[in-house]
C-alpha cells in the first residue's frame, strides 16, 4: 500500500525523525484561510499523488511543468495552489491520463549545503532487510548506482539483532561530518529503521535527506510503501489509505478479496493463482488477442465472490468477451461453476464466455454449466480456451 | 533428532553447510511422518483427509488448546508440535495456520526440529519471514513455502499439499515453480502424455520464500528417480537466473523452461509478490535469455510444457521401471470412494487416448 508524501511526513514527525515544517491543503479546504497565517518567506508547494516524477511532469489544463514549484509571496502562493487542486498532472510514472490532484503540501523552504539519499527495504535474495545510503542524493537513484557505485552503502540487518549502532556509526563516520552531524544521522537512521520494523513497511525512501546550512539533517522528501500483508496488524495505517489513487474496479476488487488489476485489451480473464492467470494472459496475447485485465479469484473463492468478479470485470466497456480459467486445487470447479451461473443469469451477459474447468471436482463444474443450458463454451484445455475466445471476440 | 537435511540456501549469503546428497526421490518417501499444523479448521480436515487418501503418513494434527482428542479419521491432536514428534514420531509439517500467526507455527516447527516445513499459508507479512528465515538459516530444517502447493511424489504415494492428487503419475520427470496452478498445468500435461512425475514441488510465490529454484534443481539433478525437469518461472525477481547459471554448470539432464508474465505491466504487482517488474531487474526477457544461455528448452506457450520436455527427452527403458501402481485408477473416470465419513476422490486418468509424437 502507498500513503502521500504529506502522511509519510507525519509519520517521520511521530518518529522524531527531522522534517521540515508543513500544512496539506485539500480541494475542499478554503486553502485562502490556512495559506495566510504562515509565517513563511519562501514556500515549496508540492502536489501530492501517488506516482514519482513529479517534479518533471506537467499539468493538463495550461499550468505548463513541475508538480513541485515555489512561491516568494503568499499570493504567489495561493495561485500557485488554486491552479494545481484539481488540475491533472502527467508524469513519466502514470498513465497518459494521469492523476488528479485533490491534495497539495505546502512546506516551508530549507537552504542546504548537501544532499543524501536513504532508503530501507527488503532484499529478496539476502532475505533481510537492507539500509541503502547514498552520498549523493536529489537525482535519480539508479543513476547513481550505474556512475558511482562508489558512493552507495549498503547496510544488511540482521532481523534477530536490528540496526545495530556500530554498523550506523561506521557509515556517518566515514563521510566526511563532524562529531555532532555524525551523531544526529546515526540517530536518524536508527529512528528510521525503527518506523520500518514496527509499521511493517516494505519500503521507506527519502531522496533528498539533506544537511542544511545551519548543519542539521532534515528529510525534506519522504516516501513510505506497506506490506500488503503487514496492514492486519495496523489499523492506524490502513486509514492512510487514499482510494481516490487507486483504479476503482482495483478498489472494488480488494473488498472482495479479488487481485484484479485492468488493463487495456478487449477480453476479460477470470483465473485462479497468479502464475496462471499471467500464463493465460500470455496465451491470449500468443493467439492474437488482448486480454482486458489480470483477475486472480484467489485459494478461498466462494459462489458469491465469483458473482461480484463477474461485476468487476463487466464494468469495463471496452470488453468483447470473457475467459474463465480454473485448475481447481483449494478452488473447487462446481462452486465456481455455481458462481458463474448466477452471474450470468443476473447480468444478462450477451458477450462470448469460454470456460476451462480442471482439477477438484471438474466433472461437477461442467455438469453444473451444462445443466444451467446457457450459452457457455466449454473448452476442452488451456490452448482450446485462448483460441476459442480470441475468435469468439473477434466476431 | 539430528537430521542430514542440508540447510536453507541463498544465493549471495555465505552457507558453510551446503551438501547436495540426497536421498531417494527429493525430500518425501513413503516414510515420511506428518503432522498437520491447523489440523482443526476446515481447510486443515479437507485437505488431511485428500493427503490420507493419496497414501500420506498424516501421524498427527496440532491445535493449540485442543490436544488429547482424535479427529475424525482418527489422528491423534496435540498441543504442540513437540508432543507430536514425542508420541508419534513426526519428521515433516504440513501448515494451515492463518497468515498472522503462521510465522509462529513455523518457528515452532524449527525448534521441534522437523527436517522437512511445508507451508501452504499465503499472506504472511514479509518481516515476520524475515524472521523465520533468521531462525532457519541456524537450524536443520528445511522450509518449502509459504503461499505455495506443496510437494508430492506420486510414486512414493505421498502428497504434502493442497494439489489435486488425481492429476498425478508415477514418472521421471521433476517439476517446479513458484506458481501453484501453474504446477497443475505442467503435472496435468505430463500426465496426459501418459508419462507421469517423480517429484513436483511448489516453492510459492511470496517474497521471502525457504527453498529456491536452485534448492529444487540441484536435489533433481542428483535424484536417480528424475530423469528431466519442468521448471516453471515467472516475471520477477532474480531466482531464476541462478537457477539457470546452475543448469548451465551442471545440469545434464534434459530442462524445459516457461516464464509467465511476458505480457504482464511493469511497475505492476501481479498477485505473487514476487511477481513485479522494476526496473531492468526480473524481466521475462532476461530470464528467457538466462535459460536459452543455459541450454534449457524455451516453452514457448503454457500449453507447451509437455511437449516441449517430450521434444528433447525421449523415454528410455529406465523411464519404465517406475511402479505404476495405479491399475485402479484406469477403470473410472471420477470415481469416489468413502473413507470414514468423508468424501475422497481415488486419482484418475483421462479417458482419451494420449498424442502420440
Amino acid at each position: 500500500m502507498n500513503i502521500h508524501e504529506y502522511q509519510a511526513q507525519n509519520l517521520f514527525r511521530e518518529f522524531k525523525i527531522p522534517v521540515p515544517f508543513g500544512v496539506v491543503v485539500a480541494l475542499e479546504d478554503d486553502y485562502q484561510s490556512i495559506i495566510q497565517p504562515l509565517h513563511l518567506d519562501k514556500i515549496c508547494i508540492k502536489a501530492q499523488i501517488h506516482a514519482g516524477g513529479r517534479g518533471s511532469g506537467y499539468f493538463k489544463n495550461d499550468f505548463g511543468y513541475g508538480g513541485v514549484k515555489f512561491a516568494n509571496s503568499r499570493e504567489e502562493a495561493i495561485n500557485i495552489v488554486r491552479n494545481m487542486l484539481g488540475n491533472t498532472l502527467v508524469t513519466e510514472q502514470t498513465e497518459n491520463d494521469g492523476k488528479i490532484v485533490s491534495k497539495v503540501y505546502l512546506v516551508e523552504f530549507v537552504e542546504f549545503s548537501l544532499e543524501y539519499y536513504v532508503a530501507i527495504l527488503v532484499d529478496r535474495d539476502l532475505r533481510r532487510p537492507v539500509l541503502i545510503f547514498s552520498t549523493e542524493g536529489g537525482v535519480n537513484i539508479e543513476m547513481i548506482a550505474d556512475r558511482s557505485p562508489e558512493k552507495l552503502h549498503k547496510i544488511i540487518i540482521e532481523s534477530a539483532i536490528g540496526l545495530e549502532v556500530s554498523q550506523v556509526e561506521k557509515l556517518t563516520h566515514g563521510i566526511g561530518l563532524t562529531t555532532e552531524q555524525s551523531q544526529e544521522l546515526s540517530d536518524l537512521l536508527l529512528k528510521l529503521y525503527a518506523l520500518f520494523v514496527t509499521k511493517d513497511c516494505s519500503l521507506i525512501e527519502i531522496n533528498p535527506l539533506v544537511l542544511t546550512k545551519s548543519g542539521h539533517f532534515l528529510a525534506i522528501d519522504s516516501k513510505i510503501n506497506f506490506d500488503d500483508n503487514g496492514l492486519i496488524r495496523h489499523p492506524d495505517v490502513v486509514e492512510l489509505r487514499d482510494t481516490n489513487e487507486e483504479n476503482p474496479q482495483e478498489v472494488d476488487a480488494l473488498r472482495y478479496n479479488l487481485n484484479y488489476i485492468s488493463l487495456d485489451g478487449d477480453i476479460a480473464c477470470l483465473v485462479n493463482g497468479a502464475g496462471l492467470a499471467m500464463a493465460t494472459m500470455d496465451l491470449i496475447k500468443y493467439y492474437g488477442g488482448h486480454p482486458a485485465n489480470f483477475l486472480d479469484i484467489g485459494g478461498g473463492a466462494n459462489e458469491e465472490q465469483i458473482t461480484h468478479a463477474f461485476e468487476i470485470i463487466l464494468k469495463n466497456p471496452n470488453i468483447r468477451g470473457i475467459l474463465v480459467n480454473i485448475f481447481g486445487g483449494i478452488v473447487k470447479c462446481d462452486v465456481v461453476a455455481q458462481g458463474i451461473v448466477n452471474a450470468v443469469q443476473a447480468t444478462l451477459l450477451s458477450l462470448p464466455l469460454v470456460v476451462r474447468f480442471e482439477g477438484t471436482n471438474v466433472a461437477e463444474g461442467k455438469e453444473v454449466l451444462k445443466k444451467s443450458s446457457l450459452k457457455i463454451t466449454l473448452a476442452n484445455d488451456l490452448d482450446d480456451a485462448a483460441k476459442q475466445i480470441v475468435d469468439l471476440s473477434k466476431q | 533428532m539430528i537430521s542430514t537435511m542440508p540447510q536453507s540456501k541463498s544465493l549471495t549469503y555465505p552457507n558453510n553447510n551446503q551438501s547436495d546428497i540426497q536421498p531417494m526421490s527429493i525430500l518425501v518417501n513413503k516414510e515420511t511422518r506428518v503432522v498437520v499444523c491447523g489440523i482443526t479448521g476446515k481447510t486443515g480436515i479437507f485437505h488431511s483427509n485428500q493427503c490420507l487418501a493419496f497414501g500420506t503418513k498424516i501421524v498427527a494434527g496440532v491445535t493449540p488448546g485442543k490436544g488429547g482428542r482424535l479427529t475424525e479419521n482418527n489422528i491423534p491432536v496435540f498441543n504442540s508440535v513437540q508432543e507430536s514428534v514425542i508420541h508419534e514420531g513426526a519428521d515433516t509439517a504440513l501448515i494451515f495456520v492463518p497468515p498472522i500467526s503462521a510465522a509462529a507455527s513455523i518457528m515452532e516447527c524449527i525448534e521441534a526440529n522437523l527436517k522437512l516445513i511445508v507451508c501452504i499459508t499465503e499472506g504472511i507479512p514479509v518481516l515476520d519471514m524475515v524472521r523465520v528465515n533468521a531462525k532457519l538459516e541456524h537450524s536443520h530444517s528445511r522450509l518449502i513455502g509459504p503461499n505455495c502447493p506443496g510437494i508430492i511424489s506420486p510414486g512414493q504415494r505421498c502428497k504434502i499439499g493442497i494439489m489435486p492428487a488425481y492429476i498425478h503419475r508415477p514418472g521421471p520427470i521433476g517439476i517446479v515453480s513458484r506458481s501453484g496452478t501453474l504446477t497443475y498445468e505442467a503435472v496435468w500435461q505430463v500426465t496426459q502424455r501418459g508419462s507421469g512425475q517423480s517429484t513436483c514441488v511448489g516453492i510459492g510465490g511470496d517474497q521471502i520464500i525457504g527453498t529456491t529454484y536452485l534448492d529444487i534443481i540441484k536435489m533433481f539433478n542428483s535424484d536417480p528417480e528424475t530423469e528431466a525437469i519442468i521448471m516453471v518461472g515467472e516475471i520477477g525477481g532474480s531466482s531464476e537466473e541462478a537457477a539457470a547459471a546452475y543448469i548451465k554448470q551442471y545440469v545434464k539432464k534434459p530442462v524445459a523452461a516457461f516464464i509467465a508474465g511476458i505480457t504482464a505491466p511493469k511497475g505492476r504487482r501481479m498477485g505473487h509478490a514476487g511477481a513485479i517488474i522494476s526496473d531492468k531487474k526480473g524481466t521475462a526477457e532476461s530470464k528467457l535469455a538466462a535459460f536459452r544461455d543455459a541450454g534449457a528448452a524455451i516453452i514457448e506457450t503454457p500449453s507447451k510444457m509437455a511437449d516441449t520436455i517430450f521434444s528433447i527427452y525421449k523415454k528410455t527403458p529406465s523411464s519404465e521401471r517406475h511402479p505404476t501402481n495405479n491399475t485402479r485408477q484406469m477403470t473410472s473416470v471420477t470415481s469416489r470412494n468413502h473413507v470414514g465419513d468423508q468424501l475422497m476422490f481415488l486419482p484418475r486418468l483421462p479417458s482419451f487416448p494420449f498424442p502420440q509424437r
